[in-house]
Order: C-alpha cells, then structure tokens, then sequence
C-alpha cells in the first residue's frame, strides 16, 4: 500500500472528516493521557490531513489513548480524534507480527481481582 | 414484568455482587432479569473503526433474541452497556454496517436497530421510577455518596444519550432516593484509566487518584460505580482514598434485601 | 396572434461557454409566433438593449423572449427597454438559461437541449399574455421601528430627522438595549452609556418621535406603504404620563427579590422598579410575577407612596392600531444560554461567567458598583482566565456555526480594562483566532498584548472545574504543544451571541424571511443588504447578523435612507399581476378569502344574468391595492373563478406542456 492509500484508508476507517478541524486544540485540552502522549490528539488529525501517516504509525501514544472519547465529545467541529487514533492503531495490529500485546505477555500482569472486562478491552485494543 | 437482560463476562465471575444485587433489587421493585439465552461476550470495546464488523455480531445477536423477546435489552455493565447501545444505533443509522453484520448472521429476518437497550439506571428511572423506589426504602443511606460515571455512560452522548455528559445526574437523583446525599465533584465524568494500565500502570494510578481525591475533597465518604473496570481501577490503583461500591450494592442495602 | 422576438444572450462565456446559444436562436426560429430570433454577447448592454429595440420596431413585435441570467438581475432591464421602444412591459418575458442551465451543468449537449426547453416554456407563456398596467397606491408617512436598541435608536433619529413621523415599539420597559449594558466601547475605550443617552434623549424629545415601551407587535397586515399594525401595550401598571421617576417606590417596595435582568441578574431588584438610572421612558413599572399586591391583594405600599397618583394596579394589556408606509426591524441580540458548555462549569461555579456579566461587574452602576470582585464571595480576583469562541464556530450542533463577530475585540477590551485597573492582575486569554478586522481594530488588539502585557493562548479549554476554591482551567497551549492548566479566580467566557428569541415571532407576522440560525435575511448579500425580500420592511443591527456598534449604526442609518426614500413618494406602482374573480364561475364560498393573507378579498351582492334570469348572487372581489399577487387564492378555488393577471392558470399550463412535451 503506498502512503497515500494508507491515509485514504485510515480516513475511511476512522469514519472522520479531518478538514473539518479547525484547530482549536481543545480534543487536546481536554484529553487525560495528554502527557503519555508523544503525537498529542490534535496532532493526530492534523498530521492525517497532511497524509503525514507514517509518524502516526510509528507513534507510541497509539497505545496510552484511553478511548474515554472526552475529544469526540467536547469537539466543536463533530471530528472524532479518538476514531482517528483507532484507525491508526487497529492499522499497526492489523499488519502481520505487529500486535500491541501478546496472549503470553498477560499472565504475569494479572491480579487476582482484575476483571476480564479489562482483559477483554485490552486485547482488543491491543491485538488483533 | 420482564424484561431481557444481558449480563456480560465480568458479572459472571469477578464482579458477581454487581449482577447479584442488581436482581435481589429488581425482583424487590418487582421486575424479573431474564437472562437471555446463549450470550456472548460483547468485546469490552466498541469498535471504532467502519471496517469492523466481526466484533460487533456477539452484541447483533443478543439484540436480536431481544428483538424477539419483548423488544428491551437490560445492561449493567457500563462496558456492555456502551458497546451493545452503539452497536445498536451502527444497526439502526449506518447502512453498510448494517448489511454487512446481517449478511454474516443470515438472519430469518434482517436486524435493524428495533431493540431498546435500557441501562439498569435508565430502567430504574424510567420504568420503576425514583418515586416508587424512595418509597421501598427501609435503610436509607443516610451518608455523603459520590456518583462516578466515567466514560461509557455518557460518552459520545449522540449515541448514549444517557445524561447530559459534562453534568448528569441519574446517580444523584438515584441516592437521593435512596436517602443518601449526592455529591457533585469535577471528575465524576473523567476516565480511570481505563484497559491502559497493563501497559502503563501510572495512568490509571494518576487518574484513580485523581478522582477519588476531587470526590473526598467535596465531601464524599464513598463513591459508587457501575462499571466493573472502574471500580477494580479505583479501589485498586486509587491508593484508598475513598471506598468504591456497585450502585447496586447501595440500592439493595437501601431496600433491605442484601444478602 | 402574438409577433414575438426572441433575444439569446452569451453574457460573455457565462452561458455561451456551456448553452450553445446559436443553436438555441435557430431551433425556436419556426416556433409559434416567433417571427425573429437573434443572439449577442451580451445582452443587458446598451448595445444589446438597442437591438432589442430596432427588432421590436422593425418586426412590429407584440413580444419579447430574452433567454439570459435570473429576472431577479435583469427583468426590470429589458422591461424598460420594451416600453421605450412602445411595447408593454407585460409583454416581456425571462427565460434563465443562465443560473438554471449554463451555471449548473457541465455537458455542453444537455445544457443547450435545456435552454432550448426553458426558452420554449417561455415562447409559450409569451403567446398568451396580455398589456397589463399598473396601479397606485398611497404612502402612509410614517414609519415604524421595532426594537429601541441602538439600531431602533439611530433609524429612528435619521427617518425623524428628515421629517417623518417614527414610532419605536421596544419590549421592554425602556429603550436603551444592549448597549446600556455596555460598560465601555472598543476601539476608543469611550463610555457606552456616555454616547449611548444623549441618542436616547434625543429619542425622547424629538417630536416626531412616538416611543411605545413595554409594547409588542402583535399583528401585521397589509404590504408596503400601506402596513397596519397592532401593537399590544402590556400593563406595567404605572401611568407613564403620571409617573415622574422620583423612585420612591423602588425603596418602599418590600419585595425585593427579583433578579435585575438589566444586571444580568447579578442582584437584587424590587418588584415596582426602573430598569437603570438614565432609563427612557424614566417611569416604573411593576413585576406581576413578584408584586405582593397583584398576587395576594395585600400590599399596596407603592400607591400610597407614590406623590404622583401613578399607581395603578387595575391596568390591563391595551390595544393599539396604526398605519405605517414602512418597517424597520432591530430586534437584537441575547448571548446563548450555555447548558450545553458544562465541560467550562458556568451553571456550577458562580465565578465562571459571561463577558456581558463582566459588563455588568466592570460598570460603575452595576451590582459592585464597578468594582472587579468575584460573584462567589466579593474578594478581588488575582488571576482571570478568558475563554473565547464559547459557543461561536461550532458545527457538532451544541453551539451556532458562525463566527459571534465581536468576542475578540470585547475580549481585549475587557482583558486591557482590567490590566489597566488592577495591574497586580494576571490575565489570560485562550483563543483559536483572533478576528479584527476593522479600523484601528487590530492595533487595538495588540495594545493588549504589547501594553498591558495580556497573556494570549492559542489553543481551547478542555474543562474546567473547581479544586480548593480554584477554579483550575484545564486548556491546550498550542504553540508550545501542551496541555495547560491555570488556577484562576475567575473565569470569563465569551458566549456567542445569537439573535433576540422574539425575532422569530416579529419575522412571521412580517412574512419576512430567517435563516437557520434566526438571522432575517436580506434581499441581496452584497446589495441590498439593509432590505428584506418583503417589500417597505428594513434589517437594522444584530437581527440581520453577528455585527459590533459602528456597523449596526451604519446599517440603522441605512436603513433609515431606505425608509425616506420610499415615504417621501407620495403614491407606490402597484404590481398588476392581481387576482380577480370570474363573476359567472363565482359561487361565492369564501375560501379564497379565508386563505388570502393581505386580507385583499372581500364580497359582493351583484345581480347576474344566468340563463336568462336575473339572479342576485354573492361574488368574490379583490381589491388590487392590496393584492400582492401571491396566488394562494387561485389555487385554492374550488370552481376555478380566480385567476392570477399574467399568471392565469392558462399561460401556467401551457408553460407545463411545453416543458413536458420532451
């Protein structure tokens, strides 16, 4: 896939109208990983509509995004920098030997009260 | 009455007290939780991106046997709730999703977003009514509680439409009803942390903290939960700051029916 | 049988680029009645005119066809054209092969086909029109202004200046609006109430001028030049022409808890009360709502105070009817409400508040009596954070999609004000642009930052909320790429503004027509921007769009040049295109009448001949005066008797056929 199409893709997939930001700031105003973060939400979109996609594929912040969709809800403009940072995500797990988290790297995490909700959210988020 | 309920993974195992006081507390307001048949896990998280489809039957299909079985689906858990309810409005409002999900599940009949899915608190609410519940109250709370509702609930509001997502208040109304003082603090709506920690446990650390500590500096003696993750979160990584329970825990002590 | 000449215009490449224009002139050649066909570049010159003119005289036409842009442009050209060359203007007709076919169609094939058919519809109409002339109708010589804000306020001074009589019908118990709100104006950091009183004054003794405070418009009817108006006068149970404003009353008044609007309800105000100190008309009036003696019949303390005997407490909402030639609309504005912004926690923090509170707050005749002190507990803030653009650019559907215009210049404004006062003060501002274009605007602007040494932040707030009494403001720093996060003590946001709820009501009663977001819409964006598509009615101020004070008062005396120039004529062209009624079709039902809304029908007794009887019978009959021509009575007609003059159910069929026959 050339970068362009990869771009197109994870527009597509994001399902977000990236021209529509108008640079306000205020997904990345507002988003609690913010310091976790190396490419900040804001950026995300912005560096997406200049087709900038391989810095987001490298990014490590793909992996501290809470999905807590605080960004979607408060933009003024309807993007969605959360859908745009899935995209991205679901585009590094998806490429073969890419996963986020391996089935054998869990184990040694879990405690005795940790609910398989959170498992189950992680796994996902992380591993395709 | 009634009425389908899908319980989810976490209720089954960790999170036990969520599901059992919740039908104790049903059945004492005179609603039946029937547990639908052959329930999936629904994923934990909603898909983001328009390409996922897979991910998405588990929750089509327990909205379907709702379909069928009295048109309402009942959720508890936050997670469950905000997957099988976007889902839902995807079956509904978005085409292509919709053709693709029902072109896997080969359906007798297309699904198409019929079902309601009703939060145990939307169903407290709306069909039992805070009145009659404050008039079932044997044990009132008598104590400062704080609602944390987190992300699932709420957000994205367009599709949730649960509460007004930077100022709701079904918590409040509900332990007033139960007695109990509701305190609004400034981070009952922010994230714990969320699945993130088994990759960065200072994140759900740094915002449990967070949380708990606007919630005690209000006034809160305890904080209650709907979601099974926040409330491992927030006890777990929120350093004791303040105890962290099930709604329903408090809605079963309030009504006598704790066993 | 009708000579007709059809004329296709090029405007230049605009139609011939796309419209094969020489192929449109040959195919209509042998159409009915046309007995001359030609095209030229451009149509609407004095050249194109001319050859108009010689064909119509050469060729003895009875009709013209000019195939060329919308008749909103060029209607009243050719129609002038006609009658110097003798032919009725009635007998001219439009076909737009320009904004209907040429502008909007990329296949050259399809789009010459489409004009061919536009052109044909209207050969066809051609053929069966008819001369009409117009009539006249008298001009009312005054006008009306709704809304005594400073747009109300300026049109009328201008319209009454040149010697016309002017009412001003405001809503509320004085005139003054908005702007005696205003602590200060930007750019020059004047007074507002100091330019803004002598205007209100002036209002007060002019002698032409009628302000009817505390009044509505409750019903509107007729139609340019001619407009007659209810307005209802509420109670205020005052006599305002006994009433001498000593304000005994407000101090004797023992309930005092209502919100005083004009503070933005930042304190307290009795029930019988003034709304500010300069207030036109200077005459109290009681809060039913809160009054002891109109809800409980106890009380009365007011009327036996009052020296004056002003008290009336048996008053009733009154009535009144006038005529007016035109109509001014300058309803104003109001900042939205902000339950959908809780992520800035206004309904919840009593020191996050809104810029026109701040007003308030900063004005020497506000709740602090102008000294900057937080709501919460009346201690000097140390550190403000402004917010911008609350509300204002956003398309998610919480807040209004436009640009509120004038939040970056109060902004700087207030941010200067206060950094002038309380330099000890630390201000900051988070923007996402900052929009001044204007006179000495940006310049103004940049004092902020240069002079009174404001902290601009580009970026938005995320949240905010309150910690140890702090109000934390949680907001991105763009520039530096973080995420910032700033103990404040006050929080001002800057909401946009939207126009005055009312306007909605004001703009059906006027068949006025308002956009989505509830701005009235002017009749043409760049040149007729102060006129409303509804004839004799004029947009003055923020009802048309987000705009500051040197605008509005630029586009009130616009407005007010509008006004003259139209009621200095003694009588108005009437449009001839009326209704009438087919007395021998007539059975007279009455539903024409009860559809028509210029109240335009009326009925008759008539004798007719009817199969050789004499019957007397009961039939429609329209006043052309005050027929607008809108057709809704033609079509509503069971029998078929009414019909439209130069839109007869005749000429519109034939139009239908014609384009159908494809």
């Amino acid at each position: 896939m050339t970068v362009k199409e990869q771009c197109e893709n994870v527009k597509r997939m994001s399902g977000t109208d990236v021209r529509k930001c108008m640079k306000c700031g205020k997904c990345s105003g507002r988003c609690p990983a913010f310091h976790e973060m190396d490419i900040k939400p804001h950026q995300f979109v912005s560096l997406l509509a200049q087709g900038r996609i391989e810095e987001l594929l490298k990014s490590e912040a793909i992996w501290s995004c809470l999905s807590c969709m605080a960004c979607v809800e408060r933009c003024p403009r309807a993007v969605a920098p959360a859908a745009v940072i899935e995209a991205v995500r679901d585009t590094v797990i998806r490429a073969q030997g890419a996963n986020g988290m391996k089935a054998e790297d869990i184990p040694p995490m879990v405690d005795e009260l940790i609910p398989q909700q959170l498992l189950m959210s992680a796994y996902r988020k992380y591993n395709k | 009455m009634k009425i389908c309920y899908y319980p989810g993974c976490t209720l089954k195992t960790k999170s036990q007290a969520l599901d059992q006081t919740a039908r104790l507390a049903a059945l004492a307001l005179g609603v039946e939780m029937e547990e639908i048949e052959n329930w999936q896990c629904c994923g934990a998280v909603y898909p983001m991106a328009r390409d996922e489809i897979a991910t998405k039957l588990s929750a089509v299909r327990a909205l379907d046997y709702a379909k069928h079985n009295g048109g309402r689906l009942l959720t508890l858990c936050s997670a469950c709730h905000n997957v099988i309810k976007r889902t839902n409005e995807d079956m509904r409002s978005d085409g292509e999703i919709c053709s693709r999900a029902n072109n896997y599940l080969q359906l007798e009949e297309s699904y198409r977003g019929e079902t309601e899915v009703l939060h145990y608190l939307e169903m407290l609410k709306t069909v039992v009514g805070f009145d009659n519940i404050a008039q079932k109250v044997v044990k009132p709370l008598n104590r400062k509680v704080g609602a944390y509702y987190g992300c699932l609930l709420l957000r994205p509001s367009g599709v949730m439409a649960f509460d007004n997502p930077e100022n709701p208040t079904i918590i409040e109304d509900f332990i007033r009803a139960l007695g109990g003082t509701p305190v609004i603090y400034p981070f009952r709506n922010e994230c714990c942390g969320a699945y993130v920690g088994l990759k960065n446990p200072d994140l759900p650390k740094k915002q449990s903290e967070r949380i708990l500590r606007s919630a005690k500096e209000k006034g809160a003696e305890e904080v209650i939960t709907a979601c099974p993750l926040c409330l491992y979160n927030l006890n777990e990584k929120g350093s004791g700051i303040l105890p962290v329970k099930y709604f329903t825990e408090l809605l079963a002590e309030a009504l006598g029916v704790k066993s | 049988m009708q000579r007709i000449g059809v004329f296709i215009c090029w405007c230049g490449s605009n139609i011939a680029a796309t419209v094969d224009v020489e192929r449109v002139a040959d195919a209509v050649k042998k159409d009915q009645g046309v007995v001359y066909s030609a095209t030229y570049q451009y149509m609407c010159s004095e050249n194109g005119q001319q050859l108009i003119k010689n064909a119509i005289k050469e060729h003895s036409l009875t009709g013209i066809v000019v195939g060329s842009c919308s008749p909103r442009m060029h209607e009243a050209t050719f129609r002038k054209t006609a009658e110097a060359a003798g032919l009725n203007s009635y007998m001219v007709e439009i076909a737009n092969i320009r904004e209907h076919c040429s502008w909007i169609h990329k296949d050259r094939e399809e789009a010459t086909e489409k004009a061919i058919i536009l052109v044909r519809t209207a050969i066809a109409k051609v053929n069966l029109n008819a001369p009409l002339s117009a009539g006249e109708s008298p001009v009312i010589k005054r006008a009306l202004v709704i809304g005594g804000g400073i747009a109300g306020i300026q049109a009328a001074l201008d319209i009454a200046e040149a010697g016309f009589e002017v009412d001003i019908v405001e809503k509320n118990a004085t005139i003054g609006g908005r702007m005696a709100q205003i602590d200060k104006t930007f750019p020059t950091l004047d007074c507002s109430a100091c330019i803004l009183t002598p205007k209100m004054v002036d209002c007060a003794q002019n002698e032409k001028i009628d302000i009817l405070s505390y009044s509505e418009v409750e019903e509107v009817k007729g139609f340019v030049g001619n407009f007659s108006v209810k307005i209802k006068r509420k109670a205020r149970f005052v006599d305002e022409k006994k009433c001498t404003g000593c304000k005994l009353c407000m101090e004797k008044c023992p309930s005092k808890k209502g919100l005083d609007e004009f503070n933005m309800k930042l304190n307290k105000r009795p029930a019988i009360y003034i709304p500010f100190a300069q207030a036109i008309p200077n005459v109290a009036v009681i809060d039913p709502e809160q009054c002891i003696k109109l809800k409980t019949g106890k009380c009365g303390l007011c009327q036996k105070v009052c020296g004056a005997g002003a008290i009336d407490y048996t008053q009733k909402d009154e009535y009144i009817e006038r005529g007016y030639g035109a109509i001014v609309v300058a309803t104003g504005f109001k900042p939205i409400e902000l339950n959908a912004f809780n992520e800035f926690g206004y309904s919840e923090n009593q020191d996050v508040i809104t810029s026109l509170e701040l007003e308030r707050i900063m004005n020497a005749a506000g709740p602090t009596n102008g000294v900057l002190l937080r709501p919460s507990d009346g201690e000097h803030p140390k550190v403000i954070t402004f917010i911008q653009c609350v509300g204002s650019r956003d398309t998610s559907g919480c807040g209004k999609p436009y640009c509120s215009k004038i939040c970056c210049m109060y902004t700087a404004k207030h941010a200067m004000l206060i950094r002038e006062k309380y330099p000890d003060t630390e201000v900051h501002v988070f923007y996402i642009d900052v929009r001044t274009p204007g006179k000495n605007y940006d310049e103004f602007f940049r004092r902020a930052v240069e002079q009174y040494g404001v902290d601009y932040i580009k970026g938005m707030v995320g949240k905010v909320y309150n910690e140890n009494g702090k109000l934390m403001v949680q907001g991105s720093n763009l520039i530096d790429n973080e995420q910032v996060l700033i103990e404040s003590d006050l929080v001002v946001l800057a909401a946009a503004i939207e126009p005055e709820p009312s306007v909605r009501k004001i703009a059906t009663l006027l068949t006025a027509s308002i956009d989505t977001n509830n701005f009235l819409t002017e009749s043409h964006a760049k040149l007729r921007p102060v006129e409303s598509p509804t004839a004799g009615v004029y947009l003055a101020g923020v009802c048309q769009g987000p705009k500051d004070i040197p605008e509005t008062v630029s586009q009130a005396s616009a407005c007010a040049a509008k006004v003259i120039g139209l009621l200095v004529k003694d009588k108005l062209k009437t449009n001839p295109c009326v209704a009438s009624a087919n007395e021998t079709m007539c059975n007279g039902c009455s539903q024409c009448a009860s559809v028509c809304p210029y109240g335009a029908i009326t009925y008759v007794e008539k004798e007719l001949r009817v199969d050789g009887k004499t019957e007397l019978r009961r039939i429609a009959s329209v006043n052309p005066a005050v027929c607008q021509g809108c057709g809704a009575c033609t079509v509503t007609c069971p029998s078929g008797a009414m019909d439209l003059k130069g839109f007869s159910s005749k000429q519109i069929m034939s139009e239908v056929e014609e384009i159908c026959k494809r």
